[in-house]
């Protein structure tokens, strides 16, 4: 049997994703239903299109810290302005995606390091979220809290979102003629450019799309939560780097995976749900779901040298 | 005028320009009067950023993605185990700092192993190892607040001629770091280790000795700076390192070392520490709210990378 290196790379997250589930499933068979996978992955939906956003940045070389305050803020916007006014809650989010691509343009022209402008970034952002919400509170825009809570027939919401998401982010950033053109931009910037494209605009359409998602996150979020508070998604900035990695992509060279990231977001999902089902004391939680990341990383580096074998062989 | 221009052109001259504005900014405010003790609050509070820049200034020298972020649960660990060896007795003292320091050995060999045997990009190592250490610092923690010794908070709360002995021994380490980065063996393969290293693996550098040191020194640092802060503030938290997380990479970046690495400062990070806390006190001065005030932070932080930046070897 042959497989691509792309399809490896997936193999990969798919298989720590499914012993995961193996291993929650042996402990509480009720959570194989469909009430009990839904309440298992409701909260991966905003994870996972945080962490696409995440990915967007990083195929570009890039890496935006900025992330969970970002999240936080259309958050805020949306149990906010969304929900009251929806044309200005619309303005501002569109706003905020043009910021994003506005960024996109900054870094390059003035060849700026991401990490220290989203870091600026992250603490704008902060401030305007405090500025709308300056205690938790605001609510869900009916039509977001119809769609997070829907119930389709035999498969849940959160599944249905999350095959969505990787299946059109896989067309998006894999298939399109865009999505390669940006991945070329992290790959080899100069020989894109040498074929003719506008670097500028190739980042800030990798930033304008990676702001989108983010919003989407921000909105999915609320649509669960039904309210909404400035701190509330701080610690996506971290997860959707954790995912972005544990789907196998890679810091720097474009290599990236939009469906490995989704399962990566799924995976981090269910180490929390995992943790709890083990009865471990809250003590130890955040520690073993270092853990965990630490476990799969090694199984991916052990599955990556049998190959490697394989293939000398 | 070569000497105007050869100054201009150091990175680092960029950090102290922006400080020194905002200082007579927020004095002129106050109208003087504020000028000694705005200094000395200034320098204490630069200095635990400044421990913890030059940690993590050595580790991003060496080159794309490499980053600590267990520093934050580092400090915090360091400063909660040796407060709770010292058990407020004086006598302890030297010893809770040996403590500390081998919290700091540790975490930093543990980095590494993770690094190096797991190929785990140290971005993520880190963040892994930072969260079993802040479960480990939560466990042992268990709500408790057990105060420094007194002699121990009096030095970290007192000043020595004028200065603030944090900044005093800030300085110590600063003084050190520059002569090992800049006169030693040590800092230029870490140097080269950051520019290429391939090449410094051709050239017979000990790559991996090099950044096996590095992550320890880093983590020793943050462990120091741990210990320090937990006697300067009278006790340790669980949430006394968080916002020393995007601190220190902030003051390294913003003192002039390269992001892509292979290329350090440590007169810059003086400057930026300066620099991040005399912003935050100027708009507390002015009476801005904490949402105004988050803002304008970081509009400035990117007002000076604007104004510093546009320099190669970025990424």
């Amino acid at each position: 049997m042959k497989l691509s290196s792309g399809a490896i790379r997936l193999v990969i997250p798919a298989a720590s994703l499914a012993v995961l589930l193996a291993a929650v499933f042996y402990m509480q068979p009720r959570a194989m239903s469909y009430t009990g996978l839904n309440l298992l992955f409701n909260l991966a939906v905003p994870i996972a299109l945080a962490t696409i956003a995440q990915m967007l940045i990083m195929s570009v070389n890039d890496l935006d810290l900025s992330m969970g305050t970002f999240v936080s803020f259309t958050a805020c916007v949306t149990a906010t302005f969304l929900q009251s006014s929806p044309a200005i809650g619309i303005l501002i989010l569109a706003g905020a995606i043009a910021a994003y691509a506005a960024l996109g343009v900054i870094i390059h022209v003035r060849q700026l390091p991401s990490i220290v402008v989203t870091l600026g970034m992250s603490f704008v952002w902060g401030g305007l979220a405090v500025l709308l919400l300056p205690s938790p509170g605001g609510a869900a825009p009916g039509w977001v809290r119809w769609i997070m809570t829907a119930k389709p027939p035999l498969v849940p919401v959160a599944i249905v979102a999350s095959v969505i998401i990787a299946a059109s982010t896989h067309l998006l950033v894999m298939r399109s003629s865009l999505g390669v053109l940006i991945r070329g931009v992290g790959g080899n910037q100069r020989s894109v450019e040498r074929a003719g494209w506008s670097i500028v605009w190739l980042r800030a359409a990798a930033y304008a799309m990676a702001g989108f998602f983010a919003v989407l996150a921000g909105i999915a979020l609320v649509g669960l939560t039904t309210s909404a508070d400035a701190n509330i998604a701080l610690r996506y900035t971290l997860l959707s780097i954790a995912g972005v990695i544990l789907g196998g992509g890679e810091f720097v060279g474009g290599r990236v995976s939009p469906i490995g990231a989704v399962i990566g977001a799924l995976t981090l999902t269910l180490a929390g749900s995992f943790l709890s089902f083990m009865r471990i004391s809250p003590d130890w939680q955040i520690g073993a779901q270092g853990a965990i990341l630490i476990v799969v990383l090694a199984l991916r580096l052990f599955l990556n040298r049998l190959e490697k074998r394989e293939k000398n062989r | 005028m070569s000497a105007v221009r050869n100054l201009g052109s150091r990175p680092w001259i960029w950090s102290f320009a922006a400080a020194a504005i905002v200082w007579v900014a927020t004095v002129w405010f106050t109208g003087g009067s504020s000028a000694f003790g705005l200094s000395q609050a200034t320098l204490t509070f630069a200095a635990f950023s400044i421990i913890v820049g030059v940690g993590q200034m050595f580790v991003i020298t060496l080159g794309p993605g490499n980053i600590d972020l267990s520093v934050p649960a580092t400090m915090t660990l360091s400063g909660t185990l040796a407060l709770k060896v010292m058990d407020v007795q004086d006598g302890m003292i030297l010893v809770g700092l040996l403590v500390a320091v081998l919290v700091g050995v540790a975490i930093g060999i543990g980095n590494y192993a993770l690094i190096k045997l797991l190929r785990i990009p140290p971005i993520i190592a880190t963040l892994s190892m930072s969260f079993i250490v802040q479960s480990f610092a939560i466990w042992t923690n268990r709500g408790l607040r057990i105060k420094p010794p007194e002699m121990l908070s009096s030095f970290a709360t007192s000043y020595s001629f004028g200065i603030p002995n944090v900044a005093l021994i800030a300085l110590l380490i600063s003084t050190v770091a520059w002569v090992l980065l800049e006169k030693s063996i040590y800092g230029r393969w870490i140097s080269a280790i950051g520019q290429s290293s391939f090449a410094a693996r051709m050239a017979g550098i000990p790559v991996d000795g090099t950044r096996f040191v590095t992550y320890v020194l880093c983590a020793v640092l943050a462990a120091l700076c741990g210990y320090l802060l937990a006697s300067f503030s009278g006790g340790a938290a669980l949430n006394m390192g968080a916002e020393y997380l995007l601190m220190s990479i902030a003051v390294v970046v913003i003192g002039g070392t390269a992001v892509a690495g292979g290329n350090s400062n440590v007169p810059g990070i003086w400057g930026a520490s300066l620099f991040m806390f005399l912003v935050v006190s100027m708009l507390n001065t002015y009476g801005f709210g904490a949402g105004v005030r988050l803002i304008l932070t970081g509009l400035i932080i990117i007002a000076v990378i604007l104004a510093a930046g546009g320099r190669k070897a970025v990424r």
